[in-house]
């Protein structure tokens, strides 16, 4: 592989090679159709030989929570102190925020003190926003934050809030401490990759269920299921941030005779504040996403009322949670953001700093706790302040209910018969075709693809990953993610990928996409939902919509990208040359702008397979539907197993992809 | 190795013995089996000799510039003898003592009382003021804010930077950051003082005005001095004694004249054939011996052909050359002249 540089007759060589084995791999499998009955086993994976694994997994379990016994405490009492300690800080995050501080249960409680007034957490929003970004960022935030109020969304995103505010600092500072235990021991390092690469690849609602046996229903459970969900980022940027500080600033460090300690706090992590606070944002949306799912598990606030909304079809009231969740998400995303590229610190700003005097010191803070006091104290005499009144409220629920109705009334012909058309022509041939694949045969596909793109280790991976679906009896659910994903991303490719292109090539239009994607990308999964359900209803369909939509940033993102980062000196070469704009479009940028363009395919289908689980919601009949059902049941095995399939199909697909990509940057010397 | 540049025999304030350092798989024991290997055993092992058997001894008060083009070893030598690297093999010697044999936490006491270092890009540390990044090697010490920050604004004002203490590194011109950068490695008062390319990342005028202040600096505080560089009119510029470097190993060691006058090889003479020698010759090394009996003035033996030609110019008679109070020899115009033609 790696004398493909000095040698220009090797790659013609290996190619005509590899052109034979590719013909008799198809062709073996078009001679597994001709003896189909004769080797029945080859085509439908024989009940008698799958291994039982999602058994074992649940009985270990049970084990686990029953018969473990440390001596000093069981395994269940360990749970339950974790969960308990997580537990207080989310009390009073919760009381200040939504509930109030009460004393008793249920509805014999007595509100001891009140929440915060919802005036009052618009203010210190603001005042955030003010000191990270300016008045632009504080009204925005402020406005955000008044649509809750406003629109009586106001109770359930508070919670949704209060879990994100606890569940944040954990995953930050759980993340830091294992990226720098990585940062410093390579051994430990080595061993964490793989377990994250699996933590981002399988899917949420797969560790919902082990989590629910864990420590129970309930928000606690939720926030630790964000807190796992949202933390391999935050280790991977904490890395990444510490192998960047430049080499001088830690010899520096070490030459004032620094002790390992004082080095990597004093020394190396402020170094490292830039990249440090974006892996804060990526914790707030990650935690923000994973909120909203683990209403599942009895996270409520915003979630549940989509969910809820969801089971119900009630379209309008979970538009308008939908639209709550966009809010928060977009307020949340912009304030991290402003703070993470707030710039290193001025002179100006510096020698207005009175280390004496607290009040000038820190005047946002100052004036913050100011807010909470007044407000607070003449809430007691105005209800309108303390409480947003429900008489000001105003509901769109019956307006969007409306508007879903009327377009069902007028256009649901064309809808439908679009519908239909995709479903009969494309998407249930091309469902057939893919069930009706032998499976050996499939695995064999997947490792000579291995073997050529990555080496035999790839392909002995690959392997075993598709051999692994086919024994835990998964197959044929299997195939239908692999049909569901596979459309999807191919046609998110066909518009993104022109999108892209299209930006890539004109400064206007890059930047509208620019704004349309970031903001894409900050809504959570569950919102996508909404809209597809409205004039689709439920199905394959709908599900396939949903997943496009979500999964259409990234080809769109890493094309304009890709394109733009073809070396200048290049396009300046063909510009000399005499390139028409056509003639530099396909010979030159995008032959170049490939091996990006591939990795944005890449995470493309990364987030279709994460998008894929969620959209179980509205009734698929794949992998992700599996996920859904044990979650349902409480059934570990049955979860863990049927997310495992998940990932290890997103696996195949990223090292494919990703060896392709390493390999065509090489030889193009991108790299 | 070559003799002092002046007469009085001053201590070795930090010296390095056959110190090595190889790059590759499991260098020690390559080392232990192949005693002192040529280039052709290092690349057929594949090895790579970053430093090859260094042996130096640095004078206390004196500039010791080690002159090596990129590659050549110079920032890996000197990372050995501060032992941000760990040499392969060898001793380095601070004041008698090996410092490859100080543990950890000696090794810590050395780097904050008694070294200094200046980096090539300034390693500023961007969250803090100038005065907090002069006063970063005291903070690290454990020396309270008052005691520290007062220590630090002598010696931000001692590199010309009174007035922007709170400035910070991202505001400052490459100049300014270098001033912080020497005046931070200086809080400390070290007694041995490495400086890494410190000028190589700034425009030519600057890189000259600096050099000035460092000579300025240099004669106020004469400190022990490791000045790295890969610029060789730098190094004649500043240097008491310069060893240059190549391919690791080191070629000549000597005072800018010697290598002027006697270069070791003709690697050495490629860099010293572009010095105007008017600069770096004294008129100890072009005198004559004293013949005349009237002289038209007196020159001190140590001061540099350029320094003199001005005077010297328009004079038919012979200046006497003077070492102390007595007369060692006599110089010509013509003598000065050829000098400055370049034919000597």
């Amino acid at each position: 592989m790696s004398s493909t540089a000095t040698s220009f007759e090797k790659p013609a060589e290996r190619s005509t090679n590899w052109w034979m084995i590719w013909g008799i791999a198809l062709a073996l499998v078009l001679i597994c159709y001709l003896i189909k009955d004769t080797i029945p086993w080859a085509f439908k994976y024989p009940r008698s030989w799958t291994i039982p694994l999602r058994f074992w997994i649940s009985d270990f379990m049970k084990w686990l929570m029953d018969g473990l016994d440390f001596g000093l405490f069981t395994f269940r009492e360990l749970t339950r102190a974790i969960a308990w300690v997580i537990e207080q800080p989310y009390w009073v995050a919760k009381s200040l925020l939504a509930s109030g501080f009460l004393n008793g249960r249920g509805s014999a409680a007595i509100e001891i003190f009140p929440r915060l007034p919802w005036v009052a957490v618009i203010g210190i929003v603001m005042l955030i926003g003010w000191k990270a970004g300016g008045r632009k960022l504080a009204l925005l935030a402020g406005g955000c934050f008044l649509y809750l109020a406003v629109f009586g969304q106001w109770d359930s995103a508070m919670t949704t809030l209060s879990s994100i505010v606890i569940s944040v600092p954990f995953g930050v500072m759980g993340g830091l401490l294992l990226g720098i235990a990585a940062f410093r021991s390579p051994r430990f390092n080595a061993a964490l990759t793989p377990i994250l690469d699996l933590m981002q690849t399988v899917p949420v609602f797969a560790y919902l269920v082990p989590i629910l046996i864990l420590f129970g229903f309930g928000p606690v459970s939720a926030m630790i299921a964000t807190i796992i969900y949202a933390m391999p980022p935050m280790v991977r940027i904490t890395i990444l941030g510490l192998q960047q500080v430049p080499e001088e600033i830690t010899e520096f460090g070490r030459m004032v005779g620094s002790s390992p300690r004082q080095l990597l706090w004093k020394v190396q992590l402020p170094a490292a504040k830039q990249t440090l606070m974006l892996g804060v944002n990526q914790v707030v949306m990650l935690s923000l996403n994973m909120v909203i799912i683990a209403s599942m598990i009895g996270a409520g606030g915003l979630g549940f009322d989509v969910l809820n909304a969801l089971r119900r079809l009630k379209i309008g009231e979970g538009i308008e949670a939908g639209v709550a969740i966009t809010l928060l998400a977009i307020a949340l995303d912009r304030l991290s953001q402003a703070l993470a590229k707030k710039p290193a610190p001025t002179s100006e700003a510096f020698q207005g700093t009175h280390r004496n005097n607290p009040l000038k010191a820190y005047p946002y803070l100052s004036a913050a706790i100011a807010l909470i006091i007044v407000t607070w104290a003449l809430g007691a005499f105005f209800p309108a302040i303390q409480i947003y009144p429900e008489s000001w409220e105003i509901t769109t629920g019956t307006f969007w209910g409306d508007m879903v109705k009327w377009i069902n009334i007028n256009f649901f012909d064309q809808l439908d018969a679009f519908k239909n058309f995709l479903l009969l022509n494309v998407m249930i041939p091309f469902k057939r075709f893919l069930l009706g694949l032998p499976w050996i045969g499939v695995v064999i596909l997947i490792a000579i693809a291995g073997a050529q793109l990555g080496g035999w280790r790839l392909a002995v991976l690959g392997a075993l990953l598709a051999i692994f679906i086919a024994i835990v009896g998964l197959w044929p659910k299997a195939m239908i993610t692999v049909y569901l994903c596979g459309l999807s991303v191919v046609i998110a490719c066909m518009i993104g990928i022109p999108i892209g292109i299209a930006a890539a090539r004109n400064e206007r239009l890059h930047g509208i996409v620019q704004v349309v994607i970031d903001t894409l990308q900050t809504l959570p999964s569950f919102v996508y939902l909404m809209p597809v359900v409205m004039l689709f209803r439920v199905g394959d369909f709908a599900a396939m919509l949903a997943v496009i939509v979500y999964a259409l940033t990234p080809i769109i993102r890493y094309t304009d990208h890709g394109i733009r980062n073809v070396p200048q000196h290049l396009i300046e070469a063909a510009t000399a040359t005499g390139c028409t704009k056509r003639q530099m479009l396909w010979k030159v940028q995008m032959p170049l702008a490939l091996p990006e363009i591939m990795l944005g395919l890449n995470q493309t289908i990364m987030m279709a397979l994460s998008m894929l689980v969620i959209t179980a919601l509205v009734g698929t009949r794949d992998l992700g539907q599996e996920v859904y059902i044990a979650l349902t049941k409480a059934d570990i095995g049955r979860g863990l197993v049927a997310g495992m399939a998940i990932a290890f199909i997103a696996i195949i697909a990223d090292r494919l992809i990703g060896a392709w990509s390493k390999r065509r940057k090489l030889e193009l010397g991108l790299e | 190795m070559s003799a002092p540049p002046k007469s009085t025999k001053r201590p070795v304030k930090l010296g390095c013995k056959s110190v090595w350092k190889i790059f590759g798989d499991n260098p020690s024991e390559f080392l232990n089996q192949t005693q002192n290997p040529s280039d052709e055993q290092l690349a057929a092992s594949g090895m790579i000799g970053a430093v090859r058997d260094a042996n130096l001894d640095i004078l206390e008060g004196e500039i010791f510039v080690i002159m090596g083009l990129s590659g050549s070893g110079k920032s890996t030598l000197v990372r050995c003898m501060t032992r941000l690297i760990e040499p392969t093999a060898g001793e380095i010697l601070f004041e008698g003592q090996d410092l490859l044999k100080a543990d950890e936490k000696e090794l810590i006491e050395y780097r904050r009382h008694k070294m200094g270092m200046v980096f090539q890009h300034f390693a500023l540390l961007p969250h803090l003021s100038v005065l907090g990044n002069v006063a970063f090697p005291l903070e690290i010490q454990g020396i309270s804010l008052a005691e520290r920050e007062k220590r630090a604004l002598e010696v931000i004002e001692l590199v010309g930077l009174k007035g922007r203490e709170n400035y910070f590194p991202s505001e400052l011109s490459g100049g300014q950051q270098q001033r912080v950068g020497i005046a931070r490695s200086l809080c400390v008062e070290p007694e041995i003082w490495f400086l890494d390319e410190p000028f190589s990342a700034l425009d030519p005028l600057i890189r000259r005005e600096m050099q000035d202040e460092f000579l300025r600096l240099q004669s106020m505080l004469k400190k022990t001095i490791v000045f790295i560089t890969h610029d060789f009119d730098e190094a004649i510029r500043l240097a008491d004694r310069i060893a240059i470097m190549k391919d690791g190993k080191i070629i000549q060691i000597g005072a800018p004249e010697e290598l002027v006058l006697n270069p070791a090889d003709d690697y050495v003479a490629e860099f010293t054939g572009n010095i105007p020698r008017a600069k770096v010759l004294s008129v100890r090394a072009v005198m004559a011996n004293a013949t005349a009996k009237e002289f038209g003035g007196k020159v001190s033996a140590d001061t540099k052909i350029e320094t003199l030609a001005a005077k010297i110019i328009g004079s038919k008679k012979p200046f006497s050359v003077h070492d102390g109070s007595d007369i060692v020899g006599q110089i010509s115009a013509n003598k000065v002249f050829s000098v400055l033609a370049g034919q000597e």
